[in-house]
C-alpha cells in the first residue's frame, strides 16, 4: 500500500495524537495546564513493557493492568497538584515529569539508563502485527479514544469540567465540586496517555526514559495548542502538522527547534485559539454553523 | 411568617486582625425578602460568602432549616438549596446562555458516579433551561455566547442559573448595580415572582430606594457589626443608619 517510511511516520503521528487527546481533556476541556503529560505516557509504556517482558503477559492482557496503574498514579499526582492554580500547576506538573523520568532512568529494576528491550509484537488473531497491521490498530484505538472524548464532552462530567474551566467560583456555587471535576479530567487524560505509551512501547520494541522527558510534554502541549485547544479534531490536526513538518523540512533539521518556537510564538500572537479554535478563519464558518455556541470548545 | 428558613447566629469572621463580620444574627423566614444594607466594606458580601459556604465562619453558626451548615463547601450548599448570584457577574463566558443554565441543572448529577456519565445535551435539560430563560426573559439569547451579553442580561442569566438549582434560599449580591432604571424594574418584578413561588430571598443592595421598596425586612451592617434590624420605614428613620450612610451632620444626597 504505502512504503514503510510513510507507515512509520504515520504510526508515530497517530500514537502522539492519542496522547494529545488525553492532554486535550485536561488542558482544553477542564482548563488545567499540564506540562508533565509525557510522564504518564512513560508510565503506560513501562508498565506494558514490564508486564509483557518480565511477567510474560500478552499485549492485550497487560493493557488493562497498565491503564489501571496509570490511572492510580494519575489520581495520586492529581490530588495534591490540582489544588494549586495556573503557574503553580504548570511547575508542579513539570516536577512530576522530571521525577517519573528520574525513577525510570535510575532504577535498575526498570532497566536504568540502558532502557528496556525485547518488547514483543502485538498479536491479533494468533498472528503478530506487521507495520501496516499495527498502524491500522493504532488508527482503530485512536478512533475509540476520539469517541470517548466525544462522549465525555457530552456527559454531565464533561460539562462540569467546562464550567470549571470557564469560572471556577460560579461552577462550585452551581453544585460542581472543583476537585472532583478536575480529578475526573486528569485521571481520564492520564489513562489515555498511558494507552498511547503502551502502543509506543510495542511499536518501538525498545524504550528508554529519555524519550519521555520534558521536551516531549512540550511537544504534546504544542500539538493541542496548534490544533486548537478543546476542539474535537484539534489534537489529530496538530499531531499531523507537527509530525509531518519535520519530515518535510528534513533539510532544515538544524533549525527545527527554532522553527517550532517561531511557529508557537506566531500562533500565540495571531491565532491564540489554535487552528480550529477561537476567532481564526477556519472556525468562523464553524462557529456560525454551530450557532455561536462552544460545545466542548472555546 | 413563623417559619424560619435560615437562622444566622452570632456569625463572626476574622481575617488576621480584621473583624470583617462581628457577631451578626438574623433570621430569614420562608418566602421572605430580606435586604442586607450597609456602606462599602460593611461585611455584606462576606456574610453572603459565609452563608453560601465560600468562607468558614470563625465563630457562630448558620442554620438552614435547622441544620447547621458551617464548613460545608459551596457545591454542597448548592445541593442543600442555596442559589446565589455574584456582585461582579461570573458567567461561563465561553458557553452559550442555554449551557450556562444547564450547568446548574446538572447539580443532582455531579455527585453521583453513574449519572454523571449521562448526556447533558438531552431534551429534558434543554426544555428546563428554556423555561428558566423564558422566566427571566432571555429565551431569544439562548444560543448566543454568554460572554457577549450586556450586563443587564448577565444579571438575569445569573438569576436563571441560580433558580435552576431549585433553591430554597436565593442570595442576590447587588443584582441591580450598573443597571438602567427600566432594567431595575424588570428584575424587581422577577424577584417578586420568584418570592411568590415560596423561595426566600436575601439581597445586598447599595441603592437605598430600591432596597426600601423591595425588602420586607432590612438588616443594616456597618464595619462588620449589626447596626439595625427592622421594616424599611423604621430603618429609614433610624438615626444610626442615617449617620452611617451620610456621616454626622452630613447633608449630601447618598442614594
Amino acid at each position: 500500500m504505502f512504503d514503510s517510511y510513510v507507515i512509520n511516520v504515520a504510526t508515530q503521528i497517530i500514537i502522539q495524537a492519542i496522547a494529545a487527546y488525553g492532554l486535550n481533556i485536561i488542558v482544553g476541556n477542564a482548563g488545567q495546564i499540564s506540562l508533565g503529560h509525557a510522564a504518564f505516557v512513560a508510565i503506560g509504556a513501562y508498565s506494558n513493557a514490564m508486564l509483557t517482558t518480565v511477567a510474560g503477559l500478552t499485549f492485550w492482557q497487560a493493557l488493562p493492568i497498565s491503564l489501571v496503574i496509570v490511572g492510580i498514579v494519575g489520581l495520586l499526582c492529581g490530588l495534591p497538584s490540582l489544588r494549586v492554580h495556573a503557574d503553580f500547576l504548570a511547575i508542579t506538573t513539570i516536577g512530576i515529569n522530571f521525577i517519573v523520568v528520574a525513577v525510570f532512568q535510575y532504577t535498575p529494576f526498570f532497566g536504568g539508563s540502558m532502557g528496556l528491550g525485547g518488547i514483543p509484537s502485538v498479536h491479533m488473531f494468533g498472528h503478530p502485527l506487521r507495520a501496516q497491521g499495527f498502524f491500522l490498530l493504532c488508527v482503530v484505538i485512536m478512533a475509540i479514544v476520539m469517541a470517548i472524548c466525544w462522549l465525555f464532552t457530552r456527559s454531565w462530567s464533561g460539562l462540569s469540567c467546562f464550567a470549571i474551566r470557564e469560572e471556577e467560583t460560579a461552577a462550585s456555587s452551581m453544585g460542581v465540586s472543583p476537585v472532583r471535576a478536575k480529578l475526573t479530567a486528569f485521571v481520564l487524560g492520564t489513562m489515555i496517555a498511558g494507552l498511547s505509551g503502551a502502543l509506543y512501547a510495542h511499536y518501538m520494541k525498545f524504550i528508554s526514559a529519555d524519550a519521555f522527558s520534558f521536551p516531549f510534554s512540550v511537544t504534546l502541549l504544542s500539538i493541542i495548542v496548534a490544533g486548537g485547544l478543546g476542539t474535537f479534531w484539534g489534537p489529530l490536526l496538530g499531531a499531523v502538522i507537527l509530525g509531518v513538518m519535520p519530515e518535510v523540512f528534513r533539510p532544515l533539521v538544524d533549525y527545527r527547534m527554532f522553527l517550532y518556537a517561531a511557529i508557537l510564538l506566531l500562533m500565540i500572537r495571531f491565532m491564540p485559539g489554535g487552528i480550529l479554535g477561537g476567532s481564526t478563519m477556519l472556525s468562523i464558518k464553524n462557529l456560525a454553523k454551530r450557532g455561536k455556541t462552544a460545545k466542548g470548545g472555546c | 411568617m413563623s417559619d424560619v428558613l435560615v437562622s444566622v447566629k452570632n456569625l463572626s469572621i476574622h481575617f488576621g486582625g480584621l473583624k470583617a463580620v462581628d457577631n451578626v444574627s438574623f433570621d430569614i423566614h420562608k418566602g421572605e425578602i430580606l435586604g442586607l444594607l450597609g456602606p462599602n466594606g460593611a461585611g455584606k458580601t462576606t456574610c453572603f460568602n459565609m452563608i453560601s459556604g465560600v468562607y468558614k465562619p470563625s465563630s457562630g453558626q448558620v442554620f438552614l432549616d435547622g441544620v447547621c451548615t458551617n464548613g460545608l463547601p459551596p457545591h454542597k450548599m448548592a445541593a442543600m438549596g442555596v442559589g446565589r448570584t455574584f456582585q461582579v457577574v461570573k458567567p461561563f463566558a465561553g458557553l452559550s446562555v442555554e449551557e450556562n443554565v444547564i450547568v446548574a441543572l446538572g447539580m443532582p448529577h455531579y455527585g453521583k458516579f453513574a449519572s454523571s456519565w449521562r448526556f447533558w445535551n438531552a431534551k429534558p435539560s434543554r426544555d428546563a433551561a428554556m423555561e428558566l430563560l423564558k422566566m427571566v426573559g432571555l429565551e431569544k439569547e439562548a444560543q448566543s455566547r454568554a460572554g457577549l451579553l450586556p450586563l443587564g442580561n448577565l444579571r438575569k442569566l445569573e438569576i436563571a442559573r441560580a433558580m435552576a438549582l431549585k433553591p430554597r434560599l436565593l442570595l442576590l449580591d447587588e443584582c441591580f448595580s450598573g443597571l438602567r432604571h427600566e432594567e431595575i424594574q424588570v428584575i424587581e418584578d422577577l424577584i417578586y415572582k420568584i418570592r411568590d413561588t415560596g423561595v426566600s430571598i436575601l439581597f445586598i443592595e447599595h441603592n437605598m430606594k430600591v432596597a426600601m421598596s423591595l425588602a420586607e425586612h432590612i438588616v443594616v451592617l456597618d464595619h462588620g457589626r449589626m447596626l439595625a434590624v427592622g421594616i424599611p420605614a423604621e430603618i429609614q428613620k433610624n438615626p444610626a443608619v442615617i449617620e452611617a450612610y451620610l456621616g454626622k451632620g452630613g447633608d449630601s444626597d447618598a442614594a
